[in-house]
């Protein structure tokens, strides 16, 4: 007879309290910027390692929730070696890498690109946008008057937003906020080659008769105001809107069981704009229409009602 | 995806036009640029109805398909005439009389766009300049190249005779050129008897590992314009984990100045098929796409019949020759953008969208189209794979100079006497080339060389020693670039020629990255500001402005476009002395 008497046995008792097995160590690099040494974990950017100590590169057209573009190019910073300069935002870092963030090279670099951005579109509504021209010394005057501009009229098409593409640096964020990055709704994509492209719903339609649904996404993200709430551009046009007499206030949202926070933005007890945090797990800074826009009920003096979209 | 659509419903010919392309393929975004090819070749424009039915049948969100199509030159969102002559104005076919072609047919058709022409960066048929191709929509569309064109010309097709590509080629024999006007190109008995298919007899027998080793000792150097060690990239495409692989050959062309690809292709389309089908072998490949430009009608012909012909006598398909091994070749057609034959905004063409250039790294052998590992070559770097594997890699190396081995094509235009594609050993001088030709036409002397295309520079008559080498042209701060030698005489406007080349970039730009996208448009409007004399303070403050406008396009831009899009114009004022006159010509 077989003794099977194993398969009954207990297994013996463990000696100590069982633990996970070991995860595997993240590889860690070491580099060193603008002469310092520093130890970032291999999956790093090179932004993400200049952070982490306290070396500051300007960005336009990254943002920690969306796939990095890498299009503006004013984080642009030199590695010893290269043929040419690297955007910060989207290169990882490399085992002994010799990174130089603010050499005469990567000084033109960033001023000129704030100069072709100031003298072709309307930055007056991007408060980062002008803090780098002036910081990096960009003249756009240098290019004189007569020269090729992306002015073009706003358009007013629905009573939620506007777009205003004169004010656009096609830094695609908003493309990507639509797009597989937040709404996969895909309302918006650049058209157009070139100089000439913009950012358009299909045919370039309204925004009514497009596949638009109004989460605002685009608006959240976009760095230059050229997608602005209708409310804030109303009284920007009057003259009314006065960011030193706003508060920001988070709350949550109220309209259904995901629990969105809102950032809501009061000037004179009025709400004038709905943001949410990126850094807030539940939205990441995204947010739905009723959240976004829905916030007219909370006034105590009815409005007129109009119809949510155009 | 929940998507959206609300175009006009298709017509039944709006849908049998795009049927005929996807069949009953698996939908996949890729065939985008294919179904919105049939529409344009159908209607003569991209019709709403045509391109809500493509998004509907492939499931491309429909601001996705806007941005696509606006995107490339060749199609249209707006009605056109069904018949479109495309006049070339750019840098070869100016300095013969495009500009004085354009005025003519504005004056008996019409304006530019609905007078049915519209003016073309260069059509690479720059050896018979002044060019133009005529594309016909309908039930049965057709397109054709005329050239040398005229108001008359281009209102017949010309006659198709191969012997006629001898004109283009007018040295006889070469290593490269040996076929072509000489055997029949649609025939592949005619290539099997004059030596094709030898080369890829030999990689079946002695498998992918030793063929690599055979591109490694010839050290041939891409062709395309990035001159990158073709048996590295080899190497590394076979050795990539990730499957499948891919080949695709770049047949773009679109570089100003460059026709050799297409002399190639319309000459001797089975020896592309060969090197591409080797290529395939070595890497693991198993498929294959010819990526070539929309306006090169006559080479896409001749290409696809080649392929066809390949396929049935047993060198394309499954089990090649009984070797086991199997390998498949698709043509996919560009729609007028040069930025296409960037590798990677091709494949980002192919796949669909835009033709954006993506940041490296990663590079194609990692991660390529469809995001698997790619290998890219240039028509003329794979046309010399069969000869490598004839001759073995050793004795190739032995052609040409150390640094730049083997036989080189070069596309000799401009003001010479017989323009055409010159195939010399690597080491023979710029002199000796522009001599070939014929010399200036004329006996005129020469005033420059436009070296390597738009993206290259120019260099001045005292530089005609210069070996046109890799190791040669480094030296002299020029470039090699696509085999570009465009020559000019003393009577031409060189400010007017720079004014072409600034235009170009600006107007082929994908307008991705701030560097390239305003940084082009503000070098076009200095240079107008040169010509005409009304400068924003002196002119030592405007070239101060040119140069960095040039160094943050060169340093900042994403891809090789805006790197180079400053070059040529840098260079005409250093090796020109183009301002240093006492005034700037106008
Ligand atoms: C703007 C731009 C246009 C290009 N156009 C072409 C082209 O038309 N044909 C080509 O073979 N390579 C072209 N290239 C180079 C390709 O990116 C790539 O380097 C080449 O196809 C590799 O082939 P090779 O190694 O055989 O030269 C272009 C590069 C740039 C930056
Ligand atoms: S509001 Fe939402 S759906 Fe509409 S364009 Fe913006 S991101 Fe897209
Ligand atoms: S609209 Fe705003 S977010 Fe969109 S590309 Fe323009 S600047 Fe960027
Ligand atoms: S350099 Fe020019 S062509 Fe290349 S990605 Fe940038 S904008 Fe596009
Ligand atoms: S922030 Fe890196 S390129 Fe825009
Ligand atoms: S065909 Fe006209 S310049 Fe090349």
């Amino acid at each position: 007879m077989i003794d099977d008497s194993l398969w009954f046995r207990p297994p013996p008792r463990p000696s100590q309290t069982p633990v996970a097995p070991p995860r595997p160590l993240i590889g860690m690099v070491s580099l060193t910027i603008d002469g310092q040494s520093v130890e970032v974990a291999a999956s790093s950017t090179i932004l993400e390692a200049c952070r982490s100590i306290g070396v500051e590169i300007p960005t336009l057209c990254y943002l920690e929730n969306l796939t990095p573009v890498n299009v503006c190019r004013i984080c642009v910073v030199e590695v010893t070696g290269a043929r040419v300069l690297v955007p910060a935002c989207s290169r990882r870092v490399e085992p002994g890498m010799e990174i130089q963030t603010d050499s005469p090279r990567v000084a033109l670099a960033r001023r000129m690109v704030m100069e072709f951005l100031a003298s072709s579109v309307d930055l007056s509504t991007a408060p980062q946008a002008l803090e780098y021209a002036r910081r990096y010394g960009a003249r756009p005057e240098r290019h004189g008057a007569a020269i090729e501009t992306v002015e073009q009229p706003v358009k007013i098409d629905n009573d939620l937003y506007v777009r205003d593409y004169a004010k656009c640096i096609l830094c695609y964020k908003c493309v990507e906020a639509c797009g597989t990055d937040a709404q996969n709704t895909f309302a918006i994509a650049v058209a157009g080659r070139g100089f000439d492209a913009r950012i358009s719903t299909e045919a370039d339609v309204p925004l009514p008769d497009s596949a638009c649904v109004y989460c605002g996404n685009c608006i959240g993200v976009c760095p230059t105001g050229a997608l602005m709430f209708r409310s804030e551009f109303e009284m920007r046009e009057s003259g009314t809107w006065d960011e030193s007499r706003q508060s920001k206030t988070d709350t949550i949202c109220s309209y259904c069981g995901v629990g969105c926070t809102l950032t809501l933005h009061v000037q004179e007890n009025r709400i004038v704009k709905v943001t949410s945090p990126m850094d807030v797990e539940v939205t990441h800074g995204n947010l739905c229409i009723k959240g976004r826009f829905g916030f007219e009920f909370v006034h105590d003096d009815p409005k007129e009602e109009s119809s949510p979209v155009g | 995806m929940d998507l959206h659509f609300q175009g006009p419903e298709a017509s039944a010919e709006e849908r049998a036009a795009v049927d005929g392309v996807l069949r009953d393929q698996p939908a996949h975004r890729d065939l985008l640029l294919p179904a919105l090819h049939a529409a344009q070749d159908r209607f003569g424009w991209v019709t709403p109805g045509a391109l809500d039915y493509i998004c509907r049948r492939l499931s491309v969100p429909p601001a996705e398909a806007h941005g696509v199509v606006t995107f490339y030159h060749l199609l249209s969102l707006e009605p056109m005439p069904a018949a479109m002559t495309h006049v070339c104005d750019d840098i070869a076919c100016r300095v013969q009389g495009a500009e004085r072609l354009c005025d003519e047919l504005a004056r008996r058709l019409g304006p530019e766009g609905e007078g049915g022409w519209k003016r073309s960066p260069c059509l690479g048929l720059c050896e018979r300049a002044p060019a133009a191709v005529v594309i016909r929509a309908g039930a049965a569309p057709s397109a054709f190249a005329v050239a040398p064109a005229s108001a008359e010309a281009i209102a017949t097709e010309p006659e198709e005779d191969f012997t006629a590509f001898r004109r283009s080629v007018p040295r006889e024999g070469g290593r490269l050129l040996h076929r072509i006007g000489r055997v029949d190109p649609s025939s592949l008995s005619g290539y099997l008897e004059s030596g094709g298919y030898a080369g890829l007899r030999r990689a079946i027998e002695i498998g992918p590992a030793a063929v690599i080793g055979e591109v490694s000792a010839s050290k041939l150097m891409g062709r395309g314009g990035a001159a990158f060690p073709t048996g590295r990239k080899w190497e590394a495409v076979a050795r990539a984990s990730a499957r499948p692989h891919y080949v695709i050959c770049n047949a773009d062309e679109s570089e100003p100045g460059t026709f050799k690809d297409r002399v190639l292709m319309e000459g001797d389309p089975f020896a592309v098929v060969e090197g591409m089908t080797i290529a395939g072998l070595a890497t693991g490949s198993e498929r294959g796409f010819l990526y070539i430009r929309g306006e090169y009608p006559l080479a896409l012909r001749r290409m696809a019949a080649a392929i066809e012909s390949a396929r049935a006598g047993g060198w394309l398909g499954r089990d090649l020759q009984g070797s086991g091994l199997s390998f498949d070749i698709e043509i996919r057609r560009g729609a007028g953008a040069y930025i296409c034959g960037e590798e990677t905004a091709l494949f980002n063409s192919i796949e669909g969208k835009r033709g954006e250039p993506r940041n490296k790294p990663p590079f194609p052998s990692e991660a390529g189209v469809f995001g698997k590992p790619t290998l890219v070559n240039n028509v003329e770097t794979l046309v010399n794979i069969p000869l490598i594997l004839r001759l073995g890699g050793e004795a190739y190396a032995k052609i040409g100079t150390s640094a730049s081995t083997g036989p080189k094509l070069f596309c000799v235009s401009g003001h010479v006497e017989r323009p055409g594609v010159y195939e010399v050993d690597f080491g023979a001088t710029l002199g000796e080339l522009i001599a070939m030709a014929g010399g200036v036409t004329g006996g005129r002397r020469l005033r420059a060389v436009l070296l390597g295309g738009a993206a290259g520079v120019f260099v001045g008559p005292d530089q005609l020693a210069m070996p046109l080498t890799f190791e040669g042209t480094r030296a002299a701060a020029a470039t090699l670039g696509s085999g570009v030698i465009l020559a000019f005489d003393d009577s031409t406007d060189l400010g007017d020629i720079l004014l072409r080349i600034a235009a170009f970039f600006r107007d082929e730009s994908c307008g991705q990255c701030v560097p390239c996208r305003v940084g082009t448009v503000r070098q076009a409007e200095l240079l107008h500001r040169l010509r005409s004399g009304c400068l924003i303070g002196d002119l030592a403050t405007e070239l101060a402005l040119l140069r960095e406008i040039g160094q943050v396009m060169r340093d900042a831009s994403i891809c090789g476009l805006g790197q180079t899009a400053s070059s040529a114009v840098e260079s005409a004022l250093t090796a020109l002395e183009l301002l240093a006159g006492p005034e700037p010509r106008s």
